[in-house]
């Protein structure tokens, strides 16, 4: 019996595409006092949870990413795998 | 002619567009449902506004697999018009039918007013009936329209003639304080290279009976039945 495998994947905006939620909280960081803060940059992540016996894991995580849990044409991903 | 309105769960102008079209043009109209794969042979298939399964994950990235899109794709790919209006306009980027991508207005806040767009040019199925340079009067409702891509991508549209409608001033002029979202050149809306495909932020649909405060949107929907009736008139 296999046990299920378990990745992780971060999405971010690539870099040079403009974060204005990252801007925002970075202001809101430098008007709190933390002036020291230069930089926010958002992103989001997914736990994703894939049956034991499937086959051609790497490639379908690889493939559910650009296809549907980031946008390629401004978004980057990264898999950890858990 | 026929118009199709896609309805997704979420969608709330597919009314709008139906009324404008139905009770404002007298055209007749079929409400597309998304598990739908029959586009009721439409002319032309409207992407309405709204939030298409709730905006999840991203604007318009989940409407995009739906059953009926894959009906709307390749009647865009045979040469079909298809006009998506906000949300639908996200649901277009997302299906890669339109470059580019809509991200969160530049300074965060749903913008909803009326807006001024420039006609740029008269030669597209959407724009006969307008003048180059006419200014209408259209009004926004959005929190993720600000248009974006990359710079060598952005001059491809440009020198492609792509880029449809930008956001100005009420005399025509591009100024910053006239771009509502922080779009790249001030694009409100581009078609795809071939011209049969057009997303826009702004809503003409609200904007077709003077009572509405403006009735600019109408010569969308114009240009639109023009372009249809000589296609088939050509067959």
């Amino acid at each position: 019996m296999t046990s299920n495998k378990k990745a992780v994947v971060y999405v971010r905006l690539k870099e040079g595409v403009l974060d204005p939620q990252g801007a925002t909280i970075q202001k809101a960081l430098n008007q709190m006092g933390y002036s020291d803060f230069l930089s926010v940059r958002t992103g989001r992540f997914f736990e994703l949870e894939v049956e034991g016996g499937a086959a051609d894991i790497d490639r379908k995580i690889d493939e559910v990413c650009s296809k549907l849990l980031a946008n390629p044409v401004i978004e980057s991903y990264r898999v950890e795998k858990v | 002619m026929k118009f199709g309105v896609v309805t997704f769960p979420g969608s709330n102008c597919d009314y709008d567009a139906y009324a404008a079209v139905r009770h404002v043009l007298g055209e007749e109209v079929n409400f597309l449902w998304h598990k739908s794969t029959d586009l009721m042979a439409s002319d032309i298939v409207i992407l309405p506004g709204g939030f298409a399964y709730g905006d999840y994950l991203r604007a318009g990235a989940i409407a995009r697999f739906s059953p009926i899109m894959e009906q709307v794709i390749s009647f865009a790919h045979s040469g079909g018009l298809v006009i998506g209006i906000c949300n639908g306009f996200q649901v277009l980027t997302e299906s890669g039918l339109l470059p580019g991508a809509l991200m969160r207005n530049e300074h965060l806040r749903f913008s909803c007013k009326q807006v001024y767009l420039r006609v740029e040019h008269t030669s597209s199925p959407f724009t006969r009936a307008c003048m180059r340079g006419e200014v209408l009067m259209i009004p926004i409702a959005h929190g993720e329209g600000n248009y974006y891509n990359f710079d060598g991508d952005i001059q491809k549209l440009e020198d492609n003639g792509q880029v449809l409608f930008r956001y100005c001033d009420r005399s025509g002029a591009l100024t910053p304080g006239a771009n509502p979202n922080g779009s790249v050149h001030g694009i409100a809306g581009i078609t795809n290279a071939e011209g049969n495909v057009l997303g826009m932020m702004p809503h003409p649909e609200r904007a077709v009976e003077p009572i509405l405060g403006s009735a600019d949107g109408l010569k969308i929907f114009e240009s639109i039945m023009a372009a249809v009736k000589t296609t088939v008139a050509g067959r």
